[in-house]
C-alpha cells in the first residue's frame, strides 16, 4: 500500500480550533482515497470500465448490477438512464468510480463508503444519507435533507438544495454552490457545510458543533448558532477545498461568514457510562 | 404519504393530450397512495357549465339491495330539481353508475343550484365549471383513467393526486381533487397534514360554507374560495392561506387560466418543478414528470413559505 500523505486535517490545522466536544473526527481527504482501505469489499481495477443502461431496470435491479459488476472487478461503472428513479447507487462499501448520466431520485447514493460518485443531473431528497466516506458530486440542484447525518467523505451539489441540508451531519463536508433551503444544519454536531449562495431561515439551529460557511446572505440563524471569526486557516481550508472541486465563493473566500455553536449542551462534553467506569 | 401532480401549457392552445400526461405522472407517483386517484383537468369551454357529481359512494354498491332504486331516485331529483331552478340539461355521461357528468345552460345563481342538488341525500357535487373536468375514484391513475375514458381529454393545464388516507376514509368524499365550492373552474390538491383543520373549519362554517368530507385538504379549497369571495386574486389568497394553515403541506390549485403552488414554512412536503419556455410540470417527486421526457431536465425544489402561480 502506499504509504498515506501526511498532510492530513490536523497539519492543516483544522483541530487547532476550539470543538466544544469530544471528537472522534478525521476529515476525510480526497487526496487518501486511494489509499484506504475496506475491508470485505470487492478488489477492483479503475482501469476496467463497464456501463449499465437503466432504462428499463428497477432500483433493486441496477443495485443488483453495480455489486455484480465490482464482484467481477470493474471500478469504473457508467449508469445511463436512471431516470430519477429513488434508492439508486445505495450501500457501495468499496473504492469505486461511479458515474450516472442523468438525475436521481430520493436516498441517491445513501449509506455509502468510499466511492467517488458523480451524477450528471439533479438528486431527489435525501441524497448521500448517511455516508461514511468518498465523494459524491452533482452537477445540478438536490432535494431537501441533502447529506443527512453524513459521517465523512465530500458531498457537493453544484446548484442549490432544498430544506435541511446536512440534518444530523456528524462529519465530512457539504458543499453547495448556489442557495440552500430553511433549517440547513440542523442539530448539526460535526463536520463543515459550505454554502456559496445564500442560506435560508434557522440555519444552524440547535447545532451542538461544526463550521457552516456562507457566501451569500443568511436569512435568519436559528437557535444556538452565532457568528464566528474567520480565520486564516479558514480561509486556506475554502480556497483549497473549493478549488479541487473548481467551485468559487462569488465574492471571495474572505468574504464568507462562519458560523458555529453557540452553547455547548450540558453534558456534551461528559463521559458515556461505560467510559467512567474504566478511568474510576 | 399522498402525491400530488400538475402541469400548465403555455402556448399550445387546447389540443394537448393532459389526459395521458397526467396519468403518467399520477402512476409514477403510486407508491405515495394507492387508495384514491383524482384529476381537475381544463379543457375546452363550449358555452356550458360542467357539473360532476356523483350519487353514491362505490362501496354501497356492495351488500345493499336498494341502492340502485335509489340511485335511480337521487339521478331523477337531480334532474328535476336542476330543471325547477331554471338549468337547461344538454348533455348526460356516465362513467359508472354513481358518478355523473351534466352539461347544463343555466345563468342562475350557481351556488343556489349547488345547494339545492347536494340537499338530496347521498348526492355530491364533485365540480361545477366551463372548462373544469374534476374526476376521482378508488384505485391507481391507470384505473381510474382507464374507467372514465381519460386518456385522450385535451386540454392547457390539469392537477392530480394519489391518496394515501391518513386523516379520514378511504371513499371517493375524501379523494382529491376539491373544488372551491362555489366557485366554478377552481380546484385544489394538498400533500400533508393540516393541524388547524378543526378551528378554522368551524369559522368558515360559521361564514356560510359547506364541507363535503371530514378531509383537512378540503379547508385549502373552501378557505381559497373565501378569499376569492372576497375579491383576492389567486396569488394574494395563496400567499395569505401559508399563514392561515397550520401544519405541514404542499397543495396545487388550478383556475380556468391558471396553475398555482404554494409550501408551508417549514418547507416539510416535497416538490420538484420544472419550468420550461412552454410547460410547466410540477409533482411531489421527479420521477412523475420524467414520465413526459426522454431526454435530461432543469428542475428544482421550491423554498420554505413560496408560492408560485402560472398562467396559461
Amino acid at each position: 500500500m502506499a504509504k498515506l500523505k501526511q498532510e492530513t486535517s490536523h497539519e492543516m490545522g483544522l483541530h487547532q480550533e476550539q470543538l466544544k466536544g469530544r471528537t472522534q473526527q478525521k476529515f476525510f481527504s480526497i487526496d487518501e482515497s486511494a489509499n484506504l482501505t475496506y475491508f470485505h469489499s470487492f478488489e477492483v481495477d479503475t482501469n476496467k470500465s463497464a456501463k449499465i443502461d437503466a432504462l428499463d431496470m428497477t432500483p433493486r435491479e441496477i443495485n443488483r448490477e453495480i455489486r455484480a459488476l465490482m464482484e467481477g472487478g470493474i471500478g469504473d461503472i457508467t449508469v445511463d438512464n436512471p431516470m430519477s428513479r429513488h434508492g439508486v447507487g445505495v450501500g457501495i462499501l468499496n473504492r469505486l468510480n461511479l458515474t450516472f448520466t442523468d438525475s436521481l431520485g430520493y436516498f441517491g447514493c445513501g449509506l455509502i463508503d468510499g466511492p467517488n460518485v458523480h451524477i450528471k443531473g439533479r438528486v431527489g431528497w435525501s441524497c448521500a444519507e448517511n455516508m461514511m466516506a468518498g465523494t459524491v458530486v452533482i452537477d445540478g440542484n438536490a432535494g431537501s435533507t441533502f447529506g443527512a447525518a453524513i459521517r465523512g467523505g465530500d458531498l457537493v451539489c453544484k446548484g442549490s438544495v432544498g430544506a435541511r441540508t446536512g440534518i444530523d451531519q456528524k462529519g465530512g463536508t457539504i458543499i453547495v454552490g448556489g442557495k440552500t433551503g430553511a433549517f440547513s444544519g440542523f442539530m448539526m454536531q460535526r463536520g463543515r457545510m459550505i454554502v456559496l449562495g445564500d442560506a435560508g431561515m434557522n440555519l444552524g439551529d440547535s447545532m451542538y458543533d461544526g463550521t457552516i460557511y456562507v457566501g451569500g446572505e443568511v436569512e435568519e440563524l436559528g437557535v444556538d448558532c452565532v457568528p464566528g471569526e474567520m480565520t486564516e486557516l479558514d480561509i486556506r481550508y475554502l480556497t483549497e477545498k473549493l478549488g479541487h472541486y473548481d467551485m468559487k465563493a462569488p465574492r471571495g473566500v474572505e468574504k464568507m461568514q462562519k458560523y458555529v455553536s453557540g452553547k455547548t449542551l450540558w453534558n456534551y462534553d461528559n463521559l458515556e457510562p461505560a467510559e467512567k467506569k474504566l478511568i474510576l | 404519504m399522498c402525491g400530488i401532480a400538475g402541469i400548465i401549457h403555455k402556448n399550445a392552445g387546447k389540443d394537448v393530450n393532459i389526459g395521458e400526461q397526467m396519468t403518467a405522472m399520477l402512476q409514477a407517483l403510486k407508491h405515495r397512495g394507492p387508495d384514491s386517484t383524482g384529476y381537475a383537468m381544463y379543457g375546452e369551454d363550449n358555452g356550458n357549465h360542467v357539473v360532476r357529481f356523483k350519487v353514491a359512494e362505490a362501496a354501497d354498491l356492495e351488500g345493499s339491495f336498494d341502492i340502485h332504486a335509489a340511485i335511480e331516485d337521487r339521478i331523477a331529483t337531480v334532474n328535476s330539481r336542476m330543471e325547477d331552478l331554471g338549468a337547461k340539461i344538454v348533455k348526460k355521461e356516465s362513467a359508472t353508475e354513481y358518478s355523473h357528468r351534466y352539461e347544463i345552460q343555466f345563468s342562475g345563481d350557481m351556488k343556489k343550484l349547488a345547494d339545492f342538488v347536494e340537499d338530496i341525500e347521498g348526492v355530491e357535487i364533485l365540480s361545477i365549471g366551463n372548462s373544469l373536468e374534476l374526476i376521482k375514484d378508488l384505485g391507481d391513475a391507470a384505473v381510474v383513467s382507464e374507467q372514465y375514458g381519460l386518456n385522450d381529454f385535451n386540454g392547457t393545464h390539469g392537477i392530480g393526486h394519489t391518496r394515501m388516507a391518513t386523516e379520514s376514509d378511504v371513499d371517493i368524499r375524501s379523494a382529491h381533487p376539491y373544488w372551491a365550492y362555489p366557485f366554478s373552474d377552481v380546484s385544489v390538491v394538498h400533500n400533508g397534514q393540516l393541524t388547524n383543520y378543526w378551528t378554522n373549519r368551524r369559522a368558515l362554517e360559521l361564514k356560510g360554507h359547506r364541507f363535503s368530507s371530514n378531509c383537512d385538504s378540503e379547508l385549502i379549497a373552501v378557505y381559497i374560495a373565501d378569499r376569492m369571495n372576497q375579491g383576492s386574486d389567486l396569488e394574494t389568497a395563496m400567499r395569505d392561506s401559508v399563514e392561515y394553515l397550520d401544519g405541514v403541506f404542499t397543495y396545487l390549485v388550478a383556475t380556468r387560466d391558471q396553475l398555482g403552488m404554494a409550501k408551508d414554512v417549514m418547507a416539510a412536503k416535497p416538490m420538484v418543478v420544472y419550468e420550461g419556455d412552454d410547460m410547466i410540470a410540477l409533482a411531489s417527486e421527479e420521477v412523475a414528470i420524467r414520465t413526459l421526457f426522454d431526454h435530461h431536465i432543469e428542475t428544482f425544489d421550491p423554498y420554505h413559505g413560496e408560492v408560485k402561480v402560472w398562467q396559461n
